[in-house]
C-alpha cells in the first residue's frame, strides 16, 4: 500500500487561502454532497460498525463451538458462509473476529491520531528546536516501512492484544503527526493567531482554541484514512499468525486458520478475506467522497 | 549543473542520517526489554552462572549505546552477528536468502513496469474515457485490499479451478524457462496488482502536466498526430516525474513481499524476517529490518534524485 502517495494526497491542502473550509454541518448535508461512490462507501462501513458493535449477540451460533458435521462445508442453509477447518460455523466466527478488526483498528487509529496531533500543536507552538528536533525524529520513524516497524515491536514485546494496540498505534503516529504539523504549522501563521499571541494568550491556549478547532477536519479525514492502513495491517499481522492469538480470532486470524481450505475453494478463506477488503475499500471511498477527490494520487492532472 | 549536484549530495548526506537513526530506532525498540538474548539462547533450565558467563561474553553487561556501536559497527563491516535460533551467522543466512527476494522483486518490477506505463499513458491520452474512470476506480481499491485476498484468489483460479499452476513456489535448481515460469508467476502477479494500479495513476498524471504546456499545444496545432505528442514531445519531458513514481511505487514492494513470500512459501528475506519473529530470534531480525530500511531509502531517494533532476529550475 503506498502510503506516501497518500499521505502526501491529504498533506497538499494544508490551508487554504482565507481560512479553513466553512460548510454546512450535519450528517445530512453530508450525505447530500457525497459523490455515489462516497455514499456506498459510507453505506458499507456503517454495516461494518453495526457488525462489530452486534455481531456476538446476533451470531447463530457459539463461535467455538464444533456445530457443523463435516470441515469445510459448502454454505448451506444451516449455515450461511459454510463451516471452517474444525467444523465450526464460519458466518458466528466472522461476526465476532469483526468486532477484534474493527475495535483494535478504531482504538489504535484513534490513538495515533490523538497523538499526532498533540505532538503536532505542541511543535507549532513550541520553541524551534522542540519542532525540529520531533519532526527529524518522526521523519525518522517514517522512513521506517509500517509492516517492518510492527514486526519488530511484536519481536521486542509481544502480540497481547494491549501490546498490539500500542504498535498499531506507536506505528502510524510519526504519518498522522506529519501532517497534523503542517496544518498546525500554517494556521499558527495565521493572522487571527497573530493576534491571539499579541493579546498575549499563553501557548496553550493557543493551540487548543485556535489552531485545534481549525484543523479538526482534515485530523478526522487523516483519522479515517489511518483506520482503513491499521485494519490491514493488523489483517496482515494477524495473517502471519503475530497479531490476535487464538483463541480469540480477527479477520485475519479467519484467513490464516483455515488456509488448507484453500485447494477446496473453501469459503471460509474467501469470506474473511473479501470481508477485509470491503471494510478498507469503503473506508478509503468515503474519505475520498469527503475531501472531494483529493485522496486519487496524481490528482494533480484532474 | 553545479547547483544540482550539490542538492542531489545534500539528499544522500540527509538520507544517510536518516539511516542512521532508523538503525538506532530499530536497535532501541529490539533491544528495550530485559529478557536478554542469553537467558534466551540457553533456555529455561540454564544455571545463573552459564547464563551470566554468556552474557559477559555477549557483552550483554555493556551498557546500551557501548552495544549500539558495537553493533552498528559490525553492521557496516558486513557481520551483524549470530543467529539465535540456529547459531549460524546472519550474514550467512542472509546471504542465501536476499539474492531470491531480489529476483522475486526484479521480476515483479520488470513485468508491472511497462504494463503501469502503457495504462498510465493510455489513460493520460484518453482522457476521462472508461479506461481513465476504471484507471482511477482501479487505484483506490487496489491500495485498500489486502495481499492475501489477492494471493488467494489468483490462487483459487490458477491452481484450483483451471490447475494451470502450481500453488506454493516450487522451483528446481535448474529449472527449465517453463517451469521457472510457472514457479514465479503467482507471486509475480500477487506484487504486480498491488503497485501497478498506483505506478499508473501517477504516471497519468505526469504525462497530462506535459501535455498541458504550450509546447505541447503547439505541436497539435502543427498537425502532428496525437501519438507523436505524447510520444515525442511530451514523454521525454516527463521522465523525471516517471521515474519518481516508477520508484515510490516500487516501494510497496518490501511491504507486500513480507506476505506474498510467507503465503507462497519462497524462501527469500521478507519470510526470513518473519521466522525472526516467531522465534524472537534478535540479530536475525535486526539484519532483516535493516535490510528493508535500507531498500526503501533507497527507491525513495531515487525517486526524490529524479525529482530534482527534472525540475528545469533547478537545471541550468
Amino acid at each position: 500500500m503506498s502510503e506516501a502517495a497518500i499521505d502526501i494526497a491529504v498533506q497538499e491542502p494544508a490551508v487554504p487561502p482565507g481560512g479553513p473550509p466553512v460548510g454546512p454541518l450535519g450528517l445530512g448535508a453530508a450525505w447530500r454532497r457525497l459523490p455515489l461512490s462516497g455514499r456506498i462507501g459510507a453505506l458499507v462501513v456503517a454495516f461494518w460498525l453495526v457488525t462489530a458493535l452486534a455481531g456476538p449477540w446476533i451470531a447463530p451460533y457459539p463461535i467455538g463451538a464444533i456445530v457443523a458435521g463435516d470441515v469445510f462445508e459448502p454454505p448451506s442453509l444451516r449455515h450461511l458462509l459454510g463451516s471452517d477447518y474444525l467444523g465450526r460455523d464460519v458466518l458466528s466466527r466472522m461476526l465476532t473476529g469483526a468486532r477484534y478488526t474493527v475495535g483494535l483498528a478504531l482504538a489504535s487509529a484513534a490513538a495515533a491520531s490523538f497523538m499526532g496531533a498533540s505532538l503536532a500543536l505542541l511543535a507549532a507552538v513550541s520553541a524551534r528546536w522542540i519542532d525540529e528536533a520531533l519532526s527529524r525524529f518522526m521523519d525518522a520513524m517514517i522512513s521506517l516501512p509500517s509492516k517492518v516497524l510492527a514486526l519488530v515491536m511484536v519481536a521486542a514485546f509481544g502480540a497481547s492484544t494491549p501490546l498490539l494496540l500500542m504498535t498499531l498505534a506507536v506505528t502510524y503516529t510519526p504519518g498522522a503527526y506529519r501532517i497534523a504539523r503542517a496544518l498546525a504549522v500554517g494556521l499558527n501563521q495565521m493572522d487571527y493567531v497573530q493576534a491571539a499571541r499579541a493579546r498575549g494568550e499563553g501557548r496553550f491556549y493557543i493551540a487548543r482554541s485556535e489552531i485545534l478547532p481549525n484543523m479538526i477536519n482534515p485530523v478526522l479525514a487523516d483519522f479515517g484514512l489511518r483506520f482503513g492502513f491499521v485494519v490491514l495491517l493488523l489483517s496482515g499481522l494477524s495473517f502471519l499468525g503475530l497479531g490476535v492469538q487464538p483463541p480469540n480470532a480477527d479477520l485475519g486470524s479467519l484467513v490464516r486458520e483455515n488456509t488448507s481450505g484453500l485447494a477446496a475453494g473453501a469459503p471460509a478463506i474467501v469470506a474473511p478475506a473479501v470481508a477485509i477488503a470491503t471494510l478498507t475499500i469503503a473506508v478509503n471511498l468515503l474519505i475520498d467522497g469527503l475531501s472531494g477527490g483529493r485522496l486519487r494520487a496524481g490528482g494533480t492532472g484532474e | 549543473m553545479k547547483g544540482v549536484a550539490v542538492l542531489v549530495l545534500r539528499r544522500i548526506g540527509s538520507a544517510a542520517i536518516v539511516l542512521l537513526l532508523v538503525s538506532a530506532i530499530v536497535f532501541t525498540i529490539s533491544s528495550l526489554l530485559p529478557g536478554d538474548a542469553a537467558s534466551e539462547m540457553l533456555g529455561q533450565s540454564a544455571t545463573p552462572q552459564a547464563v551470566a558467563a554468556l552474557r559477559a561474553k555477549m557483552g550483554l553487561n555493556e551498557p546500551a549505546p557501548v552495544r549500539y556501536a558495537h553493533w552498528l559497527g559490525g553492521l557496516l563491516r558486513g557481520d551483524p552477528g549470530v543467529s539465535l535460533a540456529d547459531n549460524l551467522p546472519v550474514a550467512t543466512l542472509v546471504a542465501s536468502r536476499l539474492p531470491k527476494s531480489l529476483l522475486l522483486a526484479g521480476l515483479t518490477a520488470a513485468f508491472a513496469t511497462p504494463l503501469a506505463l502503457a495504462l498510465g499513458i493510455l489513460a493520460a491520452v484518453r482522457r476521462d474515457s472508461a479506461i481513465d474512470r476504471a484507471l482511477s476506480l482501479a487505484t483506490l481499491s487496489m491500495v485498500a485490499v489486502p495481499e492475501f485476498l489477492v494471493a488467494t484468489l489468483l490462487v483459487l483460479l490458477f491452481a484450483v479451478k483451471l490447475r494451470w499452476l502450481p500453488s506454493i513456489t516450487i522451483v528446481p535448481e535448474h529449472p527449465s524457462l517453463w517451469s521457472f515460469l510457472r514457479g514465479y508467476l503467482l507471486p509475480v502477479l500477487t506484487l504486480t496488482f498491488g503497485v501497478v494500479a498506483q505506478m499508473a495513476r501517477m504516471t497519468r498524471a505526469a504525462v497530462i502536466d506535459q501535455l498541458r504546456q504550450p509546447y505541447a499545444e503547439m505541436a497539435r496545432l502543427k498537425g502532428l498526430s496525437p501519438a507523436r505528442v505524447v510520444l515525442v514531445h511530451a514523454l521525454p519531458n516527463a521522465a523525471g516525474p516517471i521515474v519518481n513514481a516508477v520508484a515510490l511505487s516500487l516501494s510497496y514492494l518490501l511491504g507486500g513481499a513480507i506476505i506474498v513470500e510467507t503465503i507462497f512459501n519462497y524462501p527469500g528475506i521478507a519470510s526470513l524476517m518473519v521466522d525472526a519473529v516467531t522465534s524472537r530470534d534478535m540479530p536475525l531480525l535486526q539484519a532483516c529490518a535493516m535490510i528493508f530500511c535500507a531498500g526503501y531509502m533507497i527507491l525513495v531517494l531515487v525517486a526524490d534524485i529524479a525529482a530534482i533532476l527534472a525540475n528545469p529550475r533547478l537545471r541550468g
